[in-house]
């Protein structure tokens, strides 16, 4: 076990850098100007230069992608073109915001999907399996900035049920719950689906197992079957896919935060993408993608540890 | 329908698929035979754009902005008194078109890189795979982002986005059942007869490749107009006075507290189309290939 942990790890950490080599490759290869676009079309050529060597831009590419992850590894994500604060102290700003949000509509989706798609297993093919079915790929299809859009109209425009934008009141923890349950909704409703579905799914090939038909032979009543012995092993499954899943996650989470105008790392990076605030949009970028890369890393030891299979599959 | 009898040469009656049948199973199923209609509607919109629209998508009427709908405009108008039905209608020409032009040039790219990592050398193959989950690690939103900071927002930057981001699933696809297949019976004849690498490609792996990268390129659809919209919306993605969906959202959610018109009237064709390719894509699959099919 420790031994994946240790190569499960150092394959994180390779695909992270990869994936950096890679963005900075893509920039690299796209015709542009970079520092044509950031200056806006009445910049000197002068001033382009200054940019350019501001930015490390004028570097070979391998030195500028050495630069960038000798900083990384020191914690320097460089400073904020404006006001020349440090991106890494800004990201650690904004960041508890993005995950109180991806907390909060992963933990619904969670409550309301994995029931749901037990109910379906255990009521198999009947109307409201059928119905439960039509509805979670519903879920999955509908855009989340979609959802996000018409809560807002209906909820807090409308209805004014809840407020439409910030996050509350910092001291305020009532408050900010509210401000959370729109966002919140929208991230998490495609969720909703996507475990109705899947849980649905390994949970009747858990229940046509032979330890199962057992313990109904034993005359347990059914749901103690389905809810304590089923679900256990059904689970297992779902938890590889919540690693893979916070990639989408987190950009439902950048849709929520600009429709609800929330803090958060998604809103800070579209805000400098208009400003063209290079260095916190790759900031973001670096900082989300190791999220991703670390959520995935641990749902996969958590099925290493699970199932002893897994471990020897690296 | 007819069923054709053909003898073999034991002699011994097959009866042969009747050719079309999977239309037929498409339409059985009652969600797939929904899901075309819906598709069959967008696309039938985004075609006969310029016929539907009652006005010139471009033409303002500041005296009659956020207007509700009316019998003189079905969807109101926006901001600048331009008539929504009219640009939904050409949205849609711009959603298709990136849609169309991404899954495709994605489908043609992925299939041309699975094959060689199935095919090629080992140490090809092992580095590809680790390019391709490179590529994966990104939030595909984040990615877009970074490439848009730097090369600007544009039609072109969402396509190569999207195709940078997707060509990895046609690839792995294409990957396996190469490497499933290069070793099956007929392709070691085919080859013991002297058949190069190009033809046992084109010809062998191929045809039984297709089906399944059909059936992702249709499920992906959906995905990329929700990219399209979703950068559109941002005000990232196609510039004014280009109409796309995202952008008639975009405008709508500037001005949600006047008219709640206009973010209804932009979110009903995304929300039609996604529901629509998704319909069409999990029928298709259960199609073409039952194995996939779940749980029955």
């Amino acid at each position: 076990m420790l031994l994946y942990t240790f190569r499960r790890l150092g394959l994180a950490v390779l695909i992270v850098c990869l994936a950096m080599l890679l963005l900075l490759a893509a920039i690299h290869m796209v015709p542009g100007d970079p520092a044509g676009i950031a200056l806006g079309p009445r910049a000197t050529p002068e001033m382009r230069e200054a940019f350019k060597v501001k930015m490390g831009l004028d570097q070979p590419f391998f030195v500028q992608y050495f630069n960038f992850l000798t900083n990384v590894v020191t914690g320097d994500l460089g400073t904020d073109v404006w006001s020349n604060r440090p991106v890494a102290t800004m990201i650690g700003e904004q960041l508890p915001h993005t995950i109180a949000l991806a907390i909060v509509g992963l933990s619904w989706s969670i409550l309301i999907g994995i029931p749901l798609g037990c109910f379906s297993a255990v009521h198999r093919n009947s109307l409201l399996d059928k119905f439960t079915g039509v509805l979670s790929v519903a879920c999955i299809a509908i855009p989340s900035f979609i959802v996000g859009l018409y809560a807002l109209l209906l909820f807090a425009v409308e209805l004014k049920w809840f407020p439409a934008i910030g996050a509350g009141d910092s001291g305020d923890l009532g408050d900010q719950a509210m401000h959370l349950v729109l966002p919140g909704l929208a991230v998490g409703l495609g969720w909703v689906g996507y475990l109705a579905r899947f849980v649905r799914t390994s949970m009747l090939e858990v229940l046509g197992e032979n330890h199962i038909r057992m313990a109904r032979a034993y005359g347990l009543p059914t749901r103690r079957i389905t809810y304590v012995y089923a679900l256990k092993l059904a689970i297992l499954p779902t938890v590889a896919l919540l690693g893979v899943g916070v990639g989408s996650l987190i950009s439902g989470a950048v849709f929520a935060e600009i429709i609800f105008a929330r803090p958060g790392v998604g809103k800070m990076v579209v805000d400098a993408v208009n400003t063209r605030n290079y260095p916190i949009v790759m900031g973001g970028v670096l900082v989300t993608t190791m999220l991703f890369a670390l959520s995935t890393l641990i749902s996969d030891l958590i099925a290493a540890w699970l199932d002893p299979r897994v471990r020897q599959g690296l | 329908m007819t069923t054709a009898i053909e003898a073999t040469e034991a002699g011994a009656p097959i009866r042969r698929e009747p050719r079309f049948s999977w239309l037929w199973q498409l339409l059985r199923d009652p969600l797939g035979c929904f899901g075309l209609i819906l598709v069959l509607l967008i696309v039938f919109a985004a075609l006969g754009a310029d016929v539907l629209s009652p006005y010139d998508y471009k033409a303002l009427d500041i005296k009659a902005r956020l207007a509700s709908p009316s019998v003189e405009h079905l969807l109101g108008t926006d901001n600048l008194g331009r008539d929504t039905f009219s640009r939904i209608l050409h949205g849609g020409r711009i959603a298709l078109y990136v849609a169309l032009v991404s899954v495709g040039s994605s489908l043609v790219l992925g299939l041309f890189l699975g094959m060689l990592a199935g095919y090629g050398p080992r140490w090809l193959d092992n580095a590809l795979m680790l390019l391709f989950d490179a590529v994966r690690a990104f939030p595909v939103i984040m990615f877009a982002l970074a490439v848009i900071t730097v090369v600007g927002p544009s039609l072109e930057t969402i396509i190569f986005v999207v195709v940078v981001t997707t060509v990895p699933g046609y690839a792995r696809i294409t990957r396996s059942a190469t490497l499933s297949l290069k070793n099956t019976e007929f392709i070691l004849a085919e080859r013991s007869l002297g058949a190069g690498t190009i033809r046992v490609m084109a010809s062998h792996l191929l045809p039984n490749l297709i089906a399944p990268l059909l059936i992702l390129a249709s499920m992906d659809i959906p995905v990329v107009i929700t990219i399209e919209a979703g950068l559109s919306f941002l005000g990232l993605g196609v510039k004014p006075p280009t109409p796309s969906w995202g952008s008639i959202l975009n405008d709508g959610y500037s001005f949600i507290r006047n008219t709640p018109w206009l973010v209804i009237a932009g979110g009903i064709p995304l929300i039609i189309t996604t529901l629509g390719f998704t319909f069409l894509g999990e029928a298709m699959r259960d199609v073409f290939d039952p194995k996939l099919k779940k749980d029955r």
